[in-house]
């Protein structure tokens, strides 16, 4: 194309300037902005004007009365922002929502792990089972906050049956309604859909050469000496890409938890504090109760928090990845 | 529109071969030397395990089987197969009445809509990103490097931020096109009809965009400048040459999307009012703060157990189906859920 032709001479400013906009007169250039313009669309209309307006909603007072029209949107400066640090909830709900991950994370990826490096041993059946170890991550969330319930009943759930089974259990936990239980609980049945993490590892196991294990075999190194000095190396990008994800999905939990403790109470018992998570109280402050500015208060609040919760992910982890790549 | 010179490339022309998805790493089988006594083990193992994995399906299939009384008697194989909610049981029976004909809660209704939205909005939503994806893929133009950080910028943003302007707006085009408004005579769309939940699909997605660019910048330059000199247009070009070409990752876009459809409870949630409207999931909600123990329901735990057998066994199927393209677009992409 003509655009390469003057890109390789390296031109100076002037001429880069003027070869920029030399490019708006190609055909090409409006084709391409056809066909963006889907996005573009989008992008304006779903993802900037609605971030804009959330950040100014977040100033005012909008609420019930304001959609309704019954009442002007008065500005309220930083008052939402303020409101944060009086509510009592919001330290409650975060709290939960990291003391849920802060489970589910590392349980997720020590049995995805687990998981993938038996499958890795059995052949040709590891495909089979690598698919019966998936199905759990397409049951729907609503189906999995509803196997939540019957699961873990305390009374007669088939979780606590089998515990009860063992000689030294009397009677298991009250899952589903004693406050020290229902996170735990949650986080055992997040783990039971560890197949997209548990599928991520395997195929970073497959790609592990196999002359290292044999080098390392050759110098006399146990298998857990192999395990953590070649495998865990090599497949350090796929635990640092899955730790990542799998925390911001954690913070984001909503369905599983709204299903089974919130709404029209489906425990039978008052909507536990103990599950309250964040997306969960926001959810309510905006769509129950209206409070849309302190609700998109609280959603920036949400975001800075995943942000930070991000950015500290991969500070604290990257020096442990090692990129194959970068040592050729 | 139509190519002037026939094309020498048929749809499945040959880049096809070496047109596969980017990330994944075509994996070399290593043979691991496990002794025959140590596999035995594994594989010992791992059946254990997956029993453990299969055991909360075996559990919910047979607990929608059975009468109210026996939901928890923790039976694999059902005492009585004649008083459940599938069929027509028994007259006069206690619970005689069949899932998909109770009237308070219309499931065969909620089904239909969870499938006409999934497909309708994976439809849309594959077909405008591959459009964005190629743009980004194969045309040079001004701009180009730092609308696609916007798009990746975009993948990290939290749903929760936009959410109530989203409504905001859906609820002002409600306004304006429900009854008494100014254009009253155009179909009602705003908060409290289906469309919130699939035209946000028309305008691409940034997931896809970016799994399908990968996918384009993958297929020879060389294809697309032949079928330019075969007189293709650019639109026609992108129809012949690189959606055919692009079919395995327009698949992933496509069941990915599907799945996303059939899981969200949160936009039903805060867009749908009537009952009819509902999709699967908000439904599910509805039947078991219905006939659960809270909520004055009567803990028809068998009813709420046939209604999710209903939500789970046709993605199962869709999983069958498309189980390289679930399995792909996983390693691919490692999004969760």
């Amino acid at each position: 194309m003509a655009t390469t032709a003057v890109n390789a001479t390296r031109p100076g400013p002037p001429t880069r300037a003027r070869a920029w906009f030399s490019r708006f007169r190609e055909r090409e250039t409006w084709f391409a902005y056809a066909f963006i313009l889907p996005w573009a669309f989008g992008f304006v209309v779903l993802t900037a004007g609605p971030m804009i307006a959330s950040f100014y909603f977040s100033l005012t007072n909008y609420g019930v009365e304001q959609i309704g029209g019954f009442a002007e949107t008065e500005y309220v400066g930083a008052e939402n922002y303020s409101r944060l640090l009086d509510d009592g909830k919001i330290p409650l709900a975060l709290k939960n929502t990291f003391i849920y991950t802060g489970m589910m994370v590392p349980a997720t990826m020590v049995v995805a792990l687990a998981l993938a490096s038996i499958l890795l041993r059995i052949g040709r059946a590891g495909d089979f089972f690598r698919t019966v170890f998936y199905l759990p991550q397409i049951t729907p969330p609503v189906a999995v906050g509803i196997l939540i319930l019957v699961l873990f009943n305390g009374s007669y759930g088939v979780v606590n049956r089998a515990l009860e089974a063992l000689p030294f259990i009397e009677q298991g936990p009250f899952w589903t309604t004693d406050p020290s239980w229902i996170k735990p609980s949650l986080a055992i049945m997040s783990v039971w859909a560890v197949g997209g993490t548990m599928v991520i590892y395997l195929a970073a196991l497959r790609g592990v050469p196999q002359h290292l294990y044999e080098a390392a075999a050759m110098d006399g190194a146990s298998a857990f000496r192999r395990f953590k000095d070649v495998t865990l190396p090599m497949i350090s990008p796929a635990l640092f890409f899955t730790f990542i994800i799998l925390t911001i999905a954690g913070l984001n939990t909503f369905t599983e938890v709204y299903t089974a403790y919130f709404g029209a109470g489906s425990t039978g018992a008052e909507e536990p504090e103990a599950a309250l998570m964040y997306a969960i109280y926001l959810f309510r402050q905006a769509f129950q109760f209206f409070n849309m500015g302190y609700a998109a208060a609280m959603a920036w609040l949400f975001f800075v928090i995943v942000m930070a919760v991000t950015l500290l992910n991969i500070l604290g982890t990257r020096r442990f990845v090692f990129y194959q790549g970068a040592q050729r | 529109m139509t190519a002037g010179a026939p094309s020498q490339l048929g749809p499945t022309g040959t880049g096809a071969a070496t047109a596969r998805l980017p990330g994944v790493a075509v994996p070399e089988r290593r043979r691991l030397r496990t002794p025959p006594f140590k596999r035995a083990i594994f594989i010992a193992l791992i059946l254990g395990l997956s029993v453990l994995f299969i055991y909360p399906f075996v559990w919910l299939i047979s607990a929608s089987l059975k009468p109210q009384a026996d939901v928890f008697d923790n039976r694999l194989i059902p005492r009585d197969f004649a008083n459940n909610y599938w069929g027509d049981p028994t007259p006069g029976a206690p619970g005689d009445e069949a899932l998909f004909s109770l009237p308070e809660v219309p499931v065969a209704t909620w089904f239909m809509n969870s499938v006409w939205i999934g497909v309708l909005g994976a439809l849309l939503v594959t077909f405008s990103s591959a459009l964005v994806a190629f743009a980004f893929a194969y045309f040079r133009f001004p701009g180009r490097n730092v609308l696609f950080g916007l798009v990746l910028a975009t993948m990290m943003l939290p749903g929760a931020v936009t959410m109530i302007p989203e409504y905001l707006i859906w609820n002002e085009l409600s306004q304006i096109t429900g009854e008494g408004g100014r254009f009253a005579a155009l179909p009602d769309i705003g908060v409290n009809t289906q469309y919130p939940l699939w035209v946000p699909n028309l305008f691409a997605s940034a997931f896809y965009i970016f799994l399908l660019r990968q996918f384009f910048m993958g297929i020879p330059r060389d294809l697309f400048d032949a079928a330019r000199i075969d007189g293709d247009s650019y639109f026609s070009m992108f129809r012949r040459i690189a959606l055919p070409l692009a079919k395995p990752a327009l698949i992933v876009a496509f069941v990915f999307e599907m799945q996303a459809k059939w899981f969200d409870l949160i936009r039903p949630l805060i867009y749908l009012r009537d009952t009819d409207l509902f999709t699967l999931p908000l439904g599910l909600k509805t039947i078991l703060d219905q006939f659960g123990t809270g909520g004055g329901g009567e803990s028809d735990w068998q009813i709420i157990m046939a209604g999710t057998v209903v939500a789970v066994v046709p993605m199962v199927i869709l999983f069958a189906l498309f189980q390289r393209a679930f399995l792909e677009g996983i390693s691919t992409s490692g999004r969760k859920g």
